[in-house]
């Protein structure tokens, strides 16, 4: 299974995302530029974390203009699975390949801390290794993590079984219903405020976010068949 | 030559008549100075560009007998004192880079730019040698939460230091931040960087190659910052306020691409010399580069980025516009280093050429509009040797019987007030709101003795930490100045980590006070021989002068950095305790020492008496025994007994896990001044049940002092001395104090 991490002028969780792949499901994984515009190799593309375009204007509001943009909605059409964490959810709702927004965070303050998430969602391809309902240690690190949507967006979201991760306790950024990561309607698109990469060793504190990649493999596995898994 | 002004200018006869220079912190004698290098009067620009060379940012020109004084060298150090940062070898090829700077004159007049540019100046220190930086780390100190003007400083430092460190992905992983009346107005603000690098990428700022190119990148030049080095030299005044341009502004997403241009640049094996543009700009970048070279320097300003209109020569080289370097390579490969940072998005213009005559020579608009002797500019300054004077507050302090104060008799009380006091709380809402997870190598996340940070691919980590009492330096700064480094070192230890060496910021007020000179003089001594003891060179630094304001100096504040090595993953230890039943150990030998604590701070108000003692010889048998039980797997928390003394290590220890203890044992001090003296050379370590007579027999057996002072357990922290219960508190009150202490003076009053 090959993996894409997509690399913006200041993405800073690149590198992360890249050992998380290589750490827990060592899978060939690749740095694609933003400038790139053939994704048609890769089976996954994760959009990292950081400050794509120094956050300018809007966090994300410029990243979705990149070449390499026009690639991730052909491959999220072609049902390809892409995880979008902090920055790379930012560029994902930009797109319009997620609904919703991120706004500043309701305390105005960037956040950095561990977090408890309940996975309310795990049939999409990314979390399919967690129970339904499940506690999870996951770290957030942002200052505009606030998921906003309307009330007729979120009452389609709970219908379409959209909301993928809920902050349990205390909402760190006012978002709306708590919400802490959505996928689009296929579930093959997945974007999250919360670092799933940050939580793949004891050391670091939480080794809960490894499932999430090797959701991903087993569901790409699933759909290839034992045949061609490396 | 050409004429050498432009028209709104004073003449090279002006500047003398009327003295102009004076403005920019030259004296006559140095003018004179100035006059004989150059033989003729210098221009506006020549003088300008002298002024920020020889200001005691750039030149030391009053510190450096004292730096002098430091041991500088060691087996494992590569690079010293006197480049961008310095290097101490960790085997296998690696090395790790580092070095601590401040910031403080620009964060006391815009806290926020003046935070962030400090935090990116410093990186730019550590990715110019070729090292990738790893964490960061900051040491702050401001005047009493209770003013809304420190208020207003500390809400914004702690923001832009965030704003910068989080947006370029460098973990801010350590600090301390102290509140203390004497930094009211003059606030501290230091930022440290380390990095990692081969050994075989090592980097110099050298103009290698007579005719070679010179290379400027990063954004264009405009007039921030002008002089911003000459502003760092000089006492703060009701006018520093009117000198924001001195202020540079940072922009970390420029940062972050010069960075990976520059380390992508640095890979490819084609750079000869490469330095920041730092303090003085232009000027001190090109001089220092062709002066390590004993070349000359010609520099065309015409192709120097401009992001303003009609720029001098004397704005383009005084100014301090963040994120540029200057950088030489072969002609063939000019290409080559184009490409690279056109991939990045950023222009790199040729500005300049080596030249072989030892000058640095400045071409604008066809003419030359300077000329200078490059060994002037760099070597000669003068250096002064202040007179010194001991001050009387601090023999008046000597004789100030601290043990004379009335006891304190309610220690559950003077716990809460200690804990809850805002310079020992808890600094989560600081730290929150640093990204001190990115790059996931953060093993040891900020709150506990030392952050470490694990090393991918070996089973290393490196523990870092920045640690300085003032109010111990104030007292006696000799005393304190060795207390900072020993402190640190302990940090490092109990994290697991083997101390490698320091990097320092001296922070002091006026130098031309023989009082404050000999306040420099005793912390650079104390320091030194603490260096010399436990072997922890000093790899570079900076100091900071003119910390002072109408109302006085601050206190003397020598910031050590200090960063260790963890010879294995399983070693890293921190300071809460891990299980019921663990039980609970305190090495060293507790003193009457109340002088300058914490205690005295929140119950008396006041700093005096003697700071507590230290001897190195005992300090460093206690950091090898403790590094030494870690390494043998024998301790299953430590933790550094400092400020607050017994009775808060106690309790910040029970923090973590929200675990309790019972402590019980006997003494012949009084209570308060048992649980609350900072006696130094002490660390509480505990143990698993089945590992602790093995732990009491590793440390008896190497001479340090000893005592079984209880168990781990239950949700209260109980402490009975001599049979009387002195403190009995549940674990989640006291950490109510310890938690909320700043945040609800920030919120409540915000």
């Amino acid at each position: 299974m090959n993996f894409a991490v997509l690399v913006f002028p200041a993405s800073n969780c690149d590198i992360d995302c890249f050992k998380a792949v290589e750490d827990t499901i060592g899978q060939p994984v690749d740095y694609v530029f933003h400038t790139a515009t053939d994704l048609s190799q890769y089976d996954a593309i994760l959009i990292p974390g950081g400050f794509s375009y120094g956050d300018y204007l809007r966090c994300g509001a410029i990243a979705q203009f990149a070449p390499v943009m026009a690639e991730v909605r052909k491959a999220a059409e072609a049902g390809k699975f892409i995880l979008g964490i902090c920055n790379g959810f930012q560029i994902l709702t930009e797109a319009r390949l997620l609904p919703g927004a991120l706004i500043r965070n309701n305390s105005l303050k960037f956040r950095c801390h561990s977090a408890d998430l309940i996975v309310e969602n795990n049939s999409t391809a990314f979390t399919r290794a967690y129970r339904a309902g499940e506690m999870i240690d996951i770290p957030i690190a942002h200052g505009e993590g606030s998921y906003y949507v309307d009330d007729e967006t979120l009452a389609q979201l709970k219908a379409d079984n959209q909301i993928v991760f809920r902050y349990a306790g205390e909402n760190p950024n006012g978002s709306v219903d708590n919400i802490a990561g959505v996928c689009n309607k296929e579930g093959n698109v997945v974007g999250m405020m919360p670092h799933p990469e940050r939580a793949v060793h004891e050391l670091l504190g939480s080794e809960d976010g490894a499932r999430m990649f090797t959701s991903v493999l087993n569901a790409w596995r699933e759909r290839h068949g034992a045949a061609s898994v490396r | 030559m050409a004429q050498l002004v432009s028209a709104k200018e004073p003449t090279a006869e002006q500047i003398a008549e009327q003295k102009i220079y004076k403005q920019f912190g030259v004296s006559d004698k140095e003018y004179e100075l100035i006059c004989g290098f150059m033989g003729r009067l210098p221009n506006y620009t020549e003088i300008g560009v002298f002024s920020v060379m020889w200001s005691e940012h750039c030149a030391y020109k009053n510190s450096k007998p004292l730096l002098r004084r430091f041991p500088v060298t060691g087996p494992r150090v590569l690079m010293g004192p006197g480049e961008g940062a310095g290097i101490v070898d960790i085997g296998d090829n690696q090395a790790v880079v580092f070095k601590i700077e401040s910031h403080n004159h620009p964060s006391a007049v815009e806290p926020y730019q003046g935070a962030a540019t400090g935090v990116g100046g410093i990186i730019r220190d550590i990715f110019s040698m070729g090292a990738r930086p790893v964490a960061l780390l900051n040491s702050l100190r401001f005047g009493r939460l209770e003013n809304e003007r420190v208020r207003y400083l500390f809400e914004h430092v702690v923001s832009g230091i965030a704003g910068y460190g989080n947006c370029i992905g460098i973990p801010t992983v350590a600090g301390e931040v102290m509140f203390d009346e004497a930094y009211e107005g003059n606030p501290l603000v230091n930022a440290m960087c380390v990095g990692l690098i081969d050994h075989d990428k090592i980097q110099r700022g050298v103009a290698k190659g007579i005719g070679n190119p010179v290379f400027y990148v990063g954004p264009a030049t405009g007039r921030d910052g002008i002089h911003g080095a000459t502003f760092a030299s000089e006492d703060l005044t009701a006018e520093s306020e009117a000198r924001r341009s001195a202020v540079q502004v940072g922009d970390a997403f420029m940062e972050k691409l010069v960075m990976e241009a520059t380390l992508e640049l640095i890979d490819s094996g084609i750079v000869l010399g490469i330095q920041d543009m730092g303090a003085a700009g232009l000027t001190c970048s090109s001089a220092e580069m062709a002066s390590k070279a004993g070349n000359g320097m010609e520099l065309y300003l015409d192709e120097v980025p401009q992001r303003e209109e009609g720029m001098t020569a004397y704005e383009m080289m005084l100014s301090e516009s963040q994120e540029r370097m200057l950088f030489v390579c072969e002609p063939q490969h000019e290409a080559q280093a184009k490409a690279i940072f056109e991939r990045w998005g950023l222009h790199c213009a040729k500005v300049g050429k080596v030249s072989d005559d030892g000058r640095l020579k400045l071409f604008h608009k066809g003419e030359m509009v300077g000329d200078m002797p490059v060994h002037a500019l760099v070597d000669d300054c003068p250096v002064y040797h202040k007179p010194s004077q001991v001050p009387e507050y601090y023999l008046k302090n000597r004789s100030i019987d601290t043990n004379s104060y009335e006891q304190v008799l309610d220690l559950n009380d003077a716990l809460k007030k200690v804990l809850g006091s805002p310079s020992l709380a808890s600094k989560e809402w600081v730290y929150n709101q640093y990204d001190y997870m990115v790059r996931t190598s953060t093993a040891v996340r900020p709150g506990s003795d030392a952050a470490v940070v694990t090393i991918r691919g070996t089973r290393k980590a490196l523990a870092m930490t920045t640690d300085c009492n003032g109010r111990y330096v104030y007292l006696d700064p000799e005393v304190g100045g060795r207390i900072a480094v020993a402190e640190a070192g302990r940090n490092i230890v109990c994290s697991g980590g083997e101390p490698l060496a320091i990097t320092d910021n001296l922070n002091f007020g006026s130098p031309e006070k023989p009082e404050v000179f000999w306040q420099m003089e005793k912390a650079v001594d104390g320091m030194a021989e603490a260096c010399r003891v436990m072997e922890t060179p000093v790899i570079g630094g900076n100091v900071s002068l003119y910390n002072e304001n109408a109302k006085g100096a601050i206190y003397p504040t020598p910031v050590v950095g200090m960063v260790g090595l963890v010879h294995d993953i399983d070693h890293i230890t921190t300071q809460e305790f891990k299980a019921e039943g663990d039980v609970i150990f305190l090495l060293g030998e507790t003193k009457a020492e109340i002088g300058g604590s914490e205690l005295q701070h929140v119950m008396f108000h006041v700093a005096e008496g003697r700071p507590p003692e230290l001897d190195l010889e005992t300090e460093l048998q206690l950091q090898k025994t403790v590094l030494n039980v870690i390494q043998q797997g024998l301790a299953a928390s430590a933790h550094d007994l400092s400020e607050g003394g017994l009775a808060a290590a106690l309790a910040e220890s029970c923090f973590g896990r929200g675990l309790g203890a019972d402590v019980n044992f006997t003494t012949n001090l009084r209570a308060d001044l048992a649980l609350f003296s900072e006696s130094q050379s002490r660390i509480l370590l505990t143990a698993k049940p089945d590992q602790a007579d093995a732990l009491f027999s590793a440390v008896s057996a190497a001479g340090v002092p000893v005592q079984r002072m209880g168990t781990v357990g239950g949700d209260r922290l109980n402490i009975t001395v001599g049979g009387h219960t002195e403190i009995d508190a549940s674990v989640a009150e006291l950490r109510h104090e310890w938690k909320n202490a700043i945040a609800s003076r920030m919120n409540g009053n915000g």
